[in-house]
Order: C-alpha cells, then structure tokens, then sequence
C-alpha cells in the first residue's frame, strides 16, 4: 500500500503526561479508541463474571458443600448471566464493530462519534450501577444486596414483595440504562453501513461482517427495546405501585415471561450474528479461498434474523401453552436450524479444497464448527416440547446455551482478538502462548459444558445451591468445576498474552494475514483519520485487486 | 486505490445519514409502543376493581385534530424551508409547536379530570396501570419533541436557521410525523378498542 501514501505521518505527538492521555481517552469520539474502551470494559466485566461462575462452581464441587451461603448463590448466579450477556458479550461485539466497520467500509468514523462515545459510557456506566448494587442495593433497611432473582427475573420475584430493597431497582436500570446504550450503538452501526461507505463499496460488495453487523444491529432495534419496556413497566410496578404483574392484583406473571423471551431469544443471534461474521472474515483468509456463497450467506443471516423474533415461547413450553403454541414455537424453533445449517456448510465449503493455514484464529474457527453444530443439535432436541418438559430448568440446558455462547460465541470472539489484535496494536499476539490458550481452553471447556448434560439428563435441577449425595451427579460436578478452572487458566494465559504482547510482541505490519479487506490496506494501528486518501473499491477483495492486478475480483463480479 | 477500480458511476451517492438513524430509532421506539399496546390490550377488562374506562374516558377529539393537524404543518414548514421561504417556515414551525402544546394541555386535562373527579391512578386498577403508561408514554414523547421544537423556534426565532439545515428539519419533522402516527394506535387502542 505505501505506493498508494494510504498513510500519512501520524500526527499524534507520543510525549503528552499521562493526565492528558487519560483526558483524550475520557472524551474520545474516536471509533477505534471507543472500541477499544468497549473491549477493555467487556474484558473487566469478564473477570467479574467469570470470578461468580468460579464462585458457583466451588459451591458445586461437592454434595452439601458449604463455600457460600444459599443467598450469595443466587446473587452469583444471577450477576454472572447479567454480567455475561448485558455486560460481557454484548459490549466485546459492539466494540469489534465499532473498530471494524468504518475500516471496513472505507469510512473515516462512525456516523455519530459523539452519539457513539455517549452509548459506549451509557453501557460502561450501566454495568458498575449493577455491581454498584453489591454496596448500594441493601437501601436504608439492610434488606437485599446484589439482584438475586435470576436473569430473568421471572415475576412475581422482581416485585417489591419478594425483591425488597434496591437491589432489583439496580438490575432493572443497570439494563434499561445499557438498553439505551445499545439501541444508539445499533443505530450508530446501520447509520455508518448504510450512509459512509466508500465509493464502489456497494452492499453486494460489503465484507460479510459488516453484513452480519447490519442484521445485528436492525436485530437489537427489536429485540433490545421489548426489554426496555418491561423494564419500564417493572419501574411502574415498584415505584408507581402498578399492577402490571401483580398478580394479587390481576396482573399476569405471563406477561413478564413473554416480554423477557420476547427480548431473549432474539439476543441469542443478536449475540452469535456478530461471531458468524467473524468467522465469516477468518476461514476465507486463512484458506485462502473466497467466501463460499455470499449471496445465500447474507439471505441466511437475514433469515435468521426474522425467523428468530418468532421464536421466544420455546422458553416457556413448561407454563402449560397450547398445542397450537407448542407446535407453532417448536416447528419456528426448528426452522431457524435450516439457515443456520446452510452458514456451516458454506464454511465448509470455503474450506474444502482450500490451502488451511492452521493459524490462531483458524483453530479457534474450527473449534467454533463443531461446537456450535453440537450446541445447534442439542437446541433442536429441546425444540421439541415433550422433550423439553422433561429437561427444562435442568442443568441440561445450562449446558445447551453455555455451549452456544462459549463454545461458540466466545471461540469466535477469540478467533477475532488473534486476528485483529495486530491491527488494533501494531503486535502479533504471541503464537506459543495463544497454543497454549487455545488447547487449554478448549480442553477445560469441553471437560465443562460437556459433561454438564449428563447430571441434567439424571434430573439436576439447574439454581439450587447444594444437593444430596449418591445420586450419580458427584463426580461429575467435581470434573465440570474442574473444567471451569482449566478454562479460567486459558483465559489468565490469553490476557497475559493481550498485555505482554503489546509491548514484547512481533511488528505485524499492516497486512500480516495477506487479507483482502480494507482494515488491512492501512497502517497498524490505523490513524485517526483511518485512510488518507477514500479508498475507492470495485470488488468485495479490494485488497486481493490490488495485490493481483492481473487477474482482479472485479472481473467475475 | 483508484488506479484499480473500473469506473464507477460518478454520482455515488448514499441516503442521509440523519434519515436512516430516525428510522432506526423509530423502528426501536415502534417495538417499545407495541409492547405497552400489547400490554394494554392483553390488560382489557381485567381489572379487578373500578373505574373501567367505558365509565370515564372520554374521546378526545378535539385535542386528537390538533395533533394530526401538527404533521400537516410540520410538513409545510419543513418544505417552505426547503424553499428559503423563511416566515412561512417560522409560522408553521410556531403554529406546529402551539398544535402540539395544545395536545398536551388536553391530556393534562384529561389526567386531572381523572385523578380528582374519579379517583384513578397508577395504582387503583390494572386499567389505570395500563393507561397512565401507555397514554404518558406517548405524552412523553410529545413532550421531548416539543423541546426540540422549540429549540429549532428559538434558534429560528434568532434568524440562524436556513436552507442548509433543511435536511436537519426534515429528519426532526420525521420523528414529529411518527408521535402522531402513534397516537393514532394509542387513540385506537385506548378510546375505540379499549372501551
């Protein structure tokens, strides 16, 4: 590229005092520093969810074990889901995007930087009121401390009645105040796709992820704002004395389910959509093929997204539905699988016959494969009502959707910090150290979430804090705590990596992976202005044009 | 780059950027109204204790004219704008901002009519959980488009607005467009469905 001058001198002097760095962070507007930030907050989240899921499973290592008391049980268990999918997974996803996008699409920021600075420190802010609940939340009468009621919050718990004290006013404005947050990033997302790409990027030519990205984002336009209306209502509820679910007063506990799932069932691909698209970026380079199908790649992702908002009662087949719902919600659930399936075979088929390179976020991709076609196939299982009577609220489908979102969601994620991370700092992550991550972390995952069906299947129910010996379950708890420690090695490795990495780590260049995306035509890290000059592209591999003039995309497009 | 790419049409053109973002925040405040229609709906003639609203409401219908007739001069003045005809736009945008005042004040009445003479609150019945929610909803988002409305007046007032932010009109007449749209459904829901 430094034929082209893509990349004047950085402008940024280095010699400032650390007050003045500090400063620039706080109010940038930056898209790459705001990613940045929302990576870091999502990382210190992490350590915070990943600390009460070693909690409960310490708790668990053992019949009749007595490392916590029942009520911080249930305070971890419910922080940890809150913590993982509001403040973990949620942010890490809008932060890759925020990074990516604009680089993507040859834009110079965001459509709305200020409004983007103002999302990342709605959800920032919205995270450490939740956990500002652990000092706050027992009010003026010492009742209550952190939100206790499951991340659900299933009415009537979340009631005053049986939620005295603050400490469910902190969940539901942690989430209403991230919701917020989230909602302007998704706006901010479809904004940029749609009004600043450069020219010739035409959205037959966009890089899938930036697809994936714009379904995500219409996604949480109508997944996250349910939430935030419930939340209203349950603000209504415990400071106006509204009846919305109230059912002394007749209002319906239903109703709460049905709005949470509303929201809930369409998260789940809020949250894998974005992982797809990583995956959908990673497996082309490191095959050195195309992508395989982008045309029915897009169509899928969309399908999915429209299937999945009419599938959220598949979480309440046990409140005694209707047939017709049952088979209604069973055969959407179903259906979803059919999209789903065809993204996988398209994955395949990049792959096949393609020169695998087994590099870092290759083998993360490949892990990616086949747990998340494992954790599909056990979803489809539940999809079916009568086998799902039998195993809701069992440890079979904590199992189910921890497979989803590690073995899936997070494996992707990893896919994506080894390949972008020498973009994002200049640094190759260290090869040796990320081996170790990567066998680690897939060994204890599936040491964990693996065995974790089988005590559900034997009938542990999943949220009690103890049970009785002998009844086949011990063993198992003792190997999937096991497990959990493992996984929490392979992430101190992987932060240890991100940190040692940045200052010790190999130059990377700007094009280590010989990618064909325009993140990769400018320096790394990239300037603030991004491009120099407004790139202008006439293929979906502008970078693959440009390296092989002879024989350019353009050509077949 | 450009010594690769074949020529592409000259006018690359994308839409406005401040259009596609009010149409995603109209689609996510969309699926916010839903969920409280839903609510009410689901919520109708469940309630255990009076008032019921065939007892108290009352239809609206002057105060629904004002604000349907607030987008007709919205829309005027957006487009007079666009035309730099500037007191045109000044009469409507102020006449818009009156309309929708005017909304206000009917629902203000009609709460105070409600809380005083029949007694129904947030808390007396489901019907006065629902309603107050939904109905105050929208009055909110009456509300934040006013003050945006009138910071668009002050700053006409002072003469600072022109042509140049004719797009910037448009996108805020856009949102004006949608509160009315809403009360059509709430107006719906609350005064034909509901009663």
């Amino acid at each position: 590229m430094s034929a082209n001058a893509m990349v004047l001198e950085n402008v940024q002097s280095s010699d400032r005092t650390w007050l003045e760095t500090l400063h620039e962070w706080l109010t940038t507007v930056d898209h790459k520093r705001l990613g940045i930030l929302y990576i870091l907050s999502a990382l210190f989240f992490l350590s915070l969810g990943g600390a009460e899921a070693l909690i409960i499973r310490i708790q668990l290592i053992h019949a009749h074990n007595s490392f916590v008391s029942p009520q911080v049980f249930n305070r971890m268990f419910t922080m940890h889901g809150t913590t993982m999918i509001f403040f973990m997974v949620m942010p890490v996803l809008f932060g890759f995007a925020n990074y990516l996008v604009p680089l993507m699409i040859g834009a110079r920021d965001m459509a709305f930087p200020r409004l983007n600075a103002f999302s990342f420190w709605l959800s920032f802010l919205g995270g450490l009121l939740l956990y500002f609940s652990f000092l706050g939340g027992s009010g003026l009468y010492g009742a209550g401390n952190a939100p206790d009621v499951g991340w659900w919050a299933y009415a009537p718990l979340g009631g005053r009645a049986f939620s005295p004290g603050h400490s469910s006013d902190y969940w539901t404005l942690a989430l209403l105040v991230s919701g917020f947050g989230s909602i302007g990033t998704a706006i901010n997302i479809i904004a940029t796709i749609v009004s600043m790409r450069c020219p010739g990027m035409k959205l037959s030519r966009m890089p899938l992820m930036v697809w994936l990205y714009l379904v995500m984002s219409g996604m949480v336009l109508i997944a996250i704002t349910p939430l935030s209306a419930a939340q209203i209502m349950l603000l209504i509820d415990r400071y106006l004395g509204g009846h919305f679910f109230d059912t002394q007063a007749g209002g319906s506990a239903v109703l709460w389910m049905h709005f949470f799932w509303i929201f809930g069932h369409p998260e789940v691909y809020v949250l894998v959509i974005p992982a797809f698209g990583f995956v959908s970026e990673i497996i082309p380079v490191f095959s050195r093929k195309p992508i395989f199908g982008y045309p029915v790649m897009v169509a899928a992702t969309v399908a999915i997204g429209l299937v999945s908002t009419s599938v959220w009662a598949h979480h309440m087949f046990t409140i005694g539905m209707n047939s017709y719902a049952n088979s209604f919600f069973a055969i959407t659930t179903m259906a979803v699988g059919v999209p789903t399936g065809i993204k996988i075979f398209n994955w395949i088929g990049t792959m096949w016959g393609g020169k695998i390179q087994f590099k870092l976020p290759m083998l993360f991709c490949i892990g990616f494969l086949f747990q998340f076609l494992i954790a599909g196939l056990t979803g489809i299982l539940q999809a079916a009502a009568p086998f799902d009577w039998q195993l809701s609220l069992s440890y079979f489908v904590v199992a189910h959707f921890h497979y989803v979102i590690v073995g899936g969601i997070m494996f992707a994620l990893f896919g994506a910090f080894y390949y972008w991370y020498p973009k994002i700092s200049g640094r190759m992550l260290s090869e040796k150290l990320g081996k170790w991550h990567f066998w680690l972390f897939l060994i204890g995952f599936h040491l964990t979430f693996d065995l974790m069906h089988i005590p559900g299947l034997l009938g542990m129910p999943r949220r009690i804090y103890t049970y009785e010996p002998g009844r086949g379950w011990d063993t198992l708890n003792l190997l999937v705590t096991i497990g959990a420690f493992v996984q929490a090695v392979a992430i101190l490795i992987f932060v240890w990596n991100l940190i040692i990495s940045y200052w010790k780590g190999e130059k990377a260049g700007n094009d280590p992976w010989d990618a064909w995306t325009l993140e990769w035509s400018t320096s790394s890290p990239p300037p603030s202005y991004n491009f120099a000059t407004v790139p202008v592209v006439a293929s979906r591999r502008p970078l693959w044009d440009l390296k092989h003039p002879e024989d350019p995309d353009s050509r077949y497009e | 780059m450009s010594a690769i790419a074949t020529p592409f049409p000259e006018s690359w053109k994308l839409p406005y950027r401040g259009k596609v973002a009010m149409a995603g925040l109209i689609i996510g405040e969309a699926a916010i109204f839903t969920i409280f229609v839903v609510a009410y709906l689901f919520y109708v003639g469940k309630s255990l204790s009076g008032p019921t609203p065939a007892e108290v409401l009352e239809t609206p219908i002057f105060f629904t004219i004002c604000l349907l007739s607030s987008s007709l001069t919205v829309h005027l003045a957006s487009k007079a704008l666009e035309r730099e005809k500037r007191a045109s736009f000044l009469g409507m945008w102020l006449s818009t901002i009156v309309l929708g005042g005017l909304f206000l004040f009917g629902t203000a009445q009609e709460w105070h009519r409600l809380i005083y003479e029949h007694g129904l609150t947030v808390s007396t019945n489901l019907f006065g959980t629902t309603y107050y929610s939904l109905v105050g909803l929208h009055a909110f988002h009456v509300t934040a488009g006013l003050i945006m409305l009138s910071i668009v007046a002050s700053f006409g007032l002072a003469g600072r607005v022109g042509v140049e932010q004719a797009p910037r009109i448009g996108v805020l007449a856009v949102y004006w467009h949608f509160v009315d749209a809403v009360w059509v459904v709430v107006f719906a829901v609350v005064y034909v469905l509901g009663r």
